[in-house]
């Protein structure tokens, strides 16, 4: 009996579990995964519980539900890999022997990286990327009734990139609903030099930021938080207080792929970002949060690579190459405020254009543009992502990027 | 993709003027890239740039401040020291390397 291992139940980790299980022969492979939590969040909720618009408890679902039949499940949490002896070994001193091994353990926020972040959490200082910062942030933001308010990055990459904005802009949204928009300043502060990384969407959201008085202070390069002074400091020395700060702290992966020689810098899984095989151990591969590829984190590029790699995962197992590769395909929706939101799409090549996104059955959604319908479109996606997509059924959307509909800049 | 006369060599740049080509640049070249941008060059420099090359070199993919700290064992605060204001982006543009991506 052979055993694929994988570890991380969270999206990318289920979803490579359930269709591996499909393509792999029961009497021939064992399936295994490690779930390191036993809860299964659905993430796109913890933009919307800060506002009071969604019931934290709905949130949250049994992650074993939605692993399906014929997986072993192992509870636990992950110490270390043996990429030689190949083996996993857990805290609880129990030893996992694999063939070939899945890393799927996602991203983590690490406030205690930056000097003075850590030291008023949940006080003046919040964020919303763990279901319990949102819902603590969902009291801070209830009890503000007027101040400085200050959304900030500490360091690229994050997981959903487009979060802050989006939260940017829901809170101008939430302001002038309670009638104190006027007694708030708000302030978008990023290490980036611009509202996003790439030129077409960085034009658009500064757009959205400005037309709502929101300043944006750009190039900071955090050094440390001042707690008791209420402001952030930079490196170049540059000072920008607040009442309330809504902060995306460092983000690193598990600390266990640093421990195993398996990472970067930041403990994110070194990979080929066409077929996810790790760039020295040819029996392992990371999906998800946990690699390196230069595409955004988020949950829209588990479910494209999660479109490609079956397929790749038996040919190299059958000693071949993969003739497709992941091309990086990310789709995001961003809520503006006021019930309308705007999509995205690109991947490694391709940066988020205008244009129009062909979706089956929805029909034509508005690229970087505000609109109604994307703002359903992106309601719509939570019961597909509980449904159809963690049981790794097929999705209504192409997984590779495709031009079509989009306008390049001239 | 748009090109311009560099010491007297074409050399090709995107948009922001930061060279595309990584074998078109050499230490002349990058000696003139700092001028335009008021950056003397030390040793001090030049060992933050030579690491910058090696590392796009094994990695293809410019270093950022956090790697330059950890791998490059320069510190973010002496990284300022060195290149005022946009450390980042200047070293990548002095090294003739895309500037550091912060991926979407």
């Amino acid at each position: 009996m052979r055993r694929l291992l994988i570890l991380g139940a969270g999206t990318a980790g289920t979803i490579a579990a359930n269709k591996l299980r499909r393509r792999l022969a029961r009497d021939e492979w064992d399936v295994t995964i490690v779930e390191q939590r036993a809860a299964h969040y659905y993430q796109p909720a913890f933009l919307f519980i800060p506002f009071g618009k969604y019931k934290p408890a709905k949130a949250r679902r049994e992650a074993s539900r939605y692993i399906g039949d014929g997986v072993t499940r192992v509870s636990g949490e992950v110490d270390v890999v043996d990429p030689q002896g190949r083996s996993v070994t857990l805290v609880d001193g129990t030893t996992l022997a694999y063939d070939y091994l899945i890393i799927a353990t996602g991203t983590s926020p690490h406030p205690e990286e930056t000097p003075g972040m850590a030291d008023d959490w949940h006080g003046a200082v919040h964020s919303f990327y763990t279901f319990e910062d949102t819902v603590a942030l969902r009291e801070a933001l209830a009890k503000f009734d007027g101040g400085k308010l200050v959304m900030h990055i500490t360091e690229m990459p994050i997981k959903c990139p487009v979060a802050p904005l989006e939260f940017t802009l829901l809170a101008d949204d939430h302001f002038r609903r309670r009638g104190i928009r006027d007694k708030v300043d708000i302030t978008f502060v990023t290490p980036l030099d611009g509202a996003f990384t790439k030129p077409v969407a960085a034009a658009t959201f500064g757009g959205l930021l400005s037309d709502r008085g929101i300043a944006l202070e750009s190039d900071f390069m955090i050094e440390s938080v001042d707690a008791e002074g209420h402001k952030l400091v930079s490196y170049d020395e540059r000072e920008v207080p607040y009442d309330l700060l809504v902060t995306v702290p460092v983000n690193r992966g598990a600390a266990f792929v640093g421990r195993s020689g398996l990472g970067d810098e930041l403990d994110f899984v070194t990979v080929d970002k066409g077929t996810l095989r790790h760039t020295v151990y040819d029996t392992i591969f990371a999906v998800g949060d946990a690699t390196n590829v230069p595409t955004s984190k988020a949950g829209a590029v588990a479910h494209f690579e999660m479109d490609t790699f079956p397929d790749q995962f038996m040919q190299m197992i059958a000693g071949e190459e993969p003739e497709e590769k992941f091309d990086g395909h990310a789709t995001c929706f961003i809520e503006s405020g006021g019930g309308k939101a705007l999509l995205i799409d690109f991947n490694y090549d391709t940066e988020p254009l205008h244009g129009t996104f062909p979706l089956a059955g929805v029909g034509p959604l508005p690229l970087l543009k505000e609109s109604r319908l994307n703002h359903l479109g992106k309601l719509g996606f939570e019961w597909a992502y509980w449904s159809m997509l963690l049981p790794g059924r097929p999705m209504p959307l192409p997984a590779h990027m495709s031009m079509s509909g989009k306008k390049t800049p001239a | 993709m748009t090109t311009t006369t560099l010491k007297g060599r074409e050399v090709h740049v995107d948009d922001e003027g930061f060279l595309t080509e990584y074998d078109e640049w050499d230490e002349e070249l990058g000696a003139e890239l700092a001028s335009q941008i008021g950056i003397e060059m030390t040793d001090a420099h030049w060992g933050l740039i030579r690491f910058l090359r090696a590392d796009f070199a094994e990695t293809g993919q410019t270093a950022t401040t956090r790697r330059v700290a950890t791998v490059g064992g320069v510190p973010v605060k002496e990284q300022f020291q060195l290149f005022p204001k946009k450390p980042g982006k200047k070293m990548s543009y002095i090294a003739g390397l895309p500037k550091p991506a912060g991926c979407v």
